[in-house]
């Protein structure tokens, strides 16, 4: 009997050897004559447990974790094909405390279904979306999108159904949908665990985006640090075109979508949306002034759906399982879920996805098990390098997009970098400066400018040149870039400055006298 | 360039149709196949699109991933952002630069060690890129370990 033994292709199980795995349970099976079928999957987003290898058998699938290349020999004389006990078994997969407990909506396949096969993805629930939007038709679609209450997961957190209404109600011969995958944030990875996991359930996400606003193109604008990702994608587009759910005529609908991916080149502003447009064009990557907003006019001057890859992939539900089902998620103005991602020094990383409500401590406490050091958490940084640093006060604020905004925070794309108290808070803000030096596209001169001085400024308040003076002019400085930057970069670079200045005043004193 | 490169160049430049819109794709074809964008390509990629050598140059320089000089024989990369920060990465960048005799930044004939801004292996930091391959969990044993089987491979 041929038994199923899942091995995840997937960029953070191969970091850390899944590749090699794969090759060496393919090869003692065949030495051995056990017949199995080596099945990729995404990943299930419990990092800290790849390469995570499941076995399936009697409808159930257990789980053995860090499974090494020298382990592969011993899993097979522990009749691991069987389930059998050893030092790396896990148990059956569904009862991982970690997965259990997660609200899994947009990421339910991922892990579950082998990556590049649309019959798996066809057996749990794809394309439903899609032909549920044809069935509804598209003015019922966007209306369904928006009472949902989804809001953009890339960051800005905009109304997605109000996006798409202004696309659709713009009068134009070609429209377009264009994919943010321009995941920069550090401490995000959602987007490429999606893409890796369930790419045809982006496909059908832009599928349903294309129909409802009547655009008949759709590019996914991809960072090139992602090559696994690329290849995944690529393979699966042309699996969806030869099965015809790309193309003309889309499964007799009537409806023409077509989907390219273009590749970034290594700017980090180009996650900004109206930069992401000038480089799909093919120049260089400078903001442009909104209005016109992106929505009216966009790639090529034309009508433009502008969406993450987490929105994008969140709609296809919503159609299939219905728009309260999603609303009666989340809180307040945060509805649904969202795809947190526990990164840095924490001991379990990996992606939570959860309903909007709880709170930074749960996340970090119950999911992260603290840091992966033992010492105690000092700051965690919440929605990437423009995001405010918290400290070990604030974790009890609530993860929902106002009580955040309330303190001062954002919670971006998502994701949360943990620091033990070994972290010095005043090289983490003038990081923050210079990063945002390295990354601005030039056009804004306080971004532009203002980082380059600003990193100057807190490298004089950390050697105690005239302390209190200097930062007095940061704070002046971080004002400038905040109200005079035409985009996030310059206009959010500010927000990890002064909230490592607000909560750590003691590390940007000379370290005679402050830290030791 | 050799009249056999000029002819790859072209190959690759064609195979977009030579539309301006694909610039950065077609940039991608020359690093991926030259290693880096020479000036003799900035030359034939206006004259083939039909823009400025100014609109090529304009683009060549704003992106990280358009080098315009020969890079090593391997490509190295260390994640430079916070998750890996908050795992040690700069240690690791030391750690890397006396390993490899190279600062960042730099080549030498054997290797270019360049910085990355996230790598999205964020839970398994701190990350480094060898020759296009993402690795996670990486301490200065592993480094030396990655290296050393890399290199070779």
């Amino acid at each position: 009997m041929t038994v199923r033994v899942y091995v995840p292709r997937e960029t953070t199980a191969a970091s850390v050897g899944a590749e090699a795995v794969a090759l060496e349970i393919a090869r003692v099976a065949k030495r051995r004559g056990d017949i199995v079928r080596l099945v990729r999957n995404g990943s299930w987003g419990a990092s800290w447990l790849e390469p995570m290898v499941e076995v399936e058998f009697d409808d159930q699938r257990i789980a053995y974790g860090n499974v090494d290349v020298e382990d592969v020999d011993s899993l097979f004389d522990a009749g691991f094909l069987a389930g059998g006990e050893h030092q790396k078994r896990l148990g059956p997969t569904a009862e991982i405390p970690y997965l259990r407990n997660q609200d899994r909506w947009t990421f339910f396949r991922c892990g579950l279904a082998e990556s590049l096969s649309l019959e798996d993805f066809r057996s749990r629930g794809g394309f439903a979306g899609i032909e549920a939007a044809f069935a509804a038709g598209s003015d019922e679609v966007v209306d369904r999108v928006t009472e949902s209450g989804l809001r953009g997961r890339g960051g800005a957190g905009f109304p997605t159904g109000i996006k798409w209404r202004t696309v659709a109600k713009t009068e134009a011969s070609q429209k377009y949908v264009a994919c943010n995958a321009d995941e920069g944030d550090s401490g995000t990875f959602s987007d490429r665990m999606l893409m890796e996991g369930d790419p045809f359930g982006l496909i059908e996400g832009m599928l349903i985006a294309g129909f409802a606003v009547g655009a008949s193109k759709g590019y996914i604008y991809l960072r090139s640090e992602y090559p696994m990702t690329q290849r995944i994608l690529d393979k699966a587009i042309a699996m969806a075109r030869d099965a015809g759910w790309l193309g003309n005529n889309i499964r007799e609908s009537g409806f023409d979508f077509e989907i390219d991916v273009h590749l970034g080149a290594g700017s980090y502003v180009c996650g900004e949306e109206t930069a992401m447009l000038e480089s799909l064009e093919g120049k260089r990557g400078i903001v442009r002034s909104k209005p016109p907003l992106p929505a009216i006019s966009g790639l090529f001057g034309a009508p433009t759906v502008v969406n993450n890859v987490v929105t994008l992939a969140s709609v296809a539900n919503i159609l299939r399982l219905g728009p309260d089902r999603y609303a009666g998620l989340g809180v307040g103005r945060s509805l649904g879920t969202l795809a947190f991602q526990l990164s840095g020094n924490v001991k379990r990383g990996g992606l939570v996805e959860k309903a909007f409500g709880l709170t930074l401590r749960q996340l970090i406490d119950d999911f992260g098990g603290g840091t992966a050091t033992g010492r105690p958490v000092a700051a965690v940084q919440v929605g990437g390098p423009l995001g405010a640093y918290l400290s070990e006060a604030q974790l009890d604020t609530p993860l929902d997009y106002e009580a955040f905004a309330d303190i001062g925070a954002l919670i971006g794309h998502g994701g949360i970098v943990v620091f033990d108290d070994s972290v010095d808070m005043a090289e983490q803000a003038q990081f923050a400066m210079e990063f945002c030096a390295i990354e601005s596209c030039g056009k804004c001169t306080p971004c532009r400018i203002g980082s380059q001085r600003g990193s100057e400024l807190i490298s004089k308040i950390r050697s105690g040149e005239n302390g209190a003076d200097h930062e007095a002019l940061l704070l002046e400085l971080c004002d400038t870039m905040e109200h005079a930057s035409l985009c996030a970069m310059g206009g959010m670079t500010p927000y990890p400055v002064r909230s490592a200045l607000q909560h750590f005043p003691q590390h940007f004193r000379p370290r005679a006298e402050g830290k030791t | 360039m050799s009249p056999q490169d000029r002819e790859i160049a072209v190959a690759i430049i064609r195979s977009f149709d030579a539309r301006p819109e694909m610039l950065i794709q077609l940039l991608h074809g020359f690093v991926d196949k030259f290693g880096f964008v020479s000036n003799d390509a900035v030359r034939l990629i206006a004259d083939e699109l039909n823009v400025s050598r100014a609109d090529v140059h304009g683009v060549v320089s704003y992106y990280h991933d358009f080098r315009t000089e020969i890079p090593g024989r391997h490509v190295v990369k260390i994640c430079q952002a916070e998750a890996c920060q908050a795992m040690g990465s700069r240690k690791l960048t030391e750690h890397a630069e006396q390993r490899l005799g190279v600062e960042l930044h730099q080549d030498s004939e054997a290797i270019s060690l360049e910085p990355v801004y996230c790598l999205g292996n964020c839970a398994c930091a701190p990350a480094v890129m060898i020759d296009g391959k993402t690795w996670g969990r990486v301490t200065s044993d592993r480094f030396d370990a990655l290296i050393a089987s890399e290199m070779d491979a």
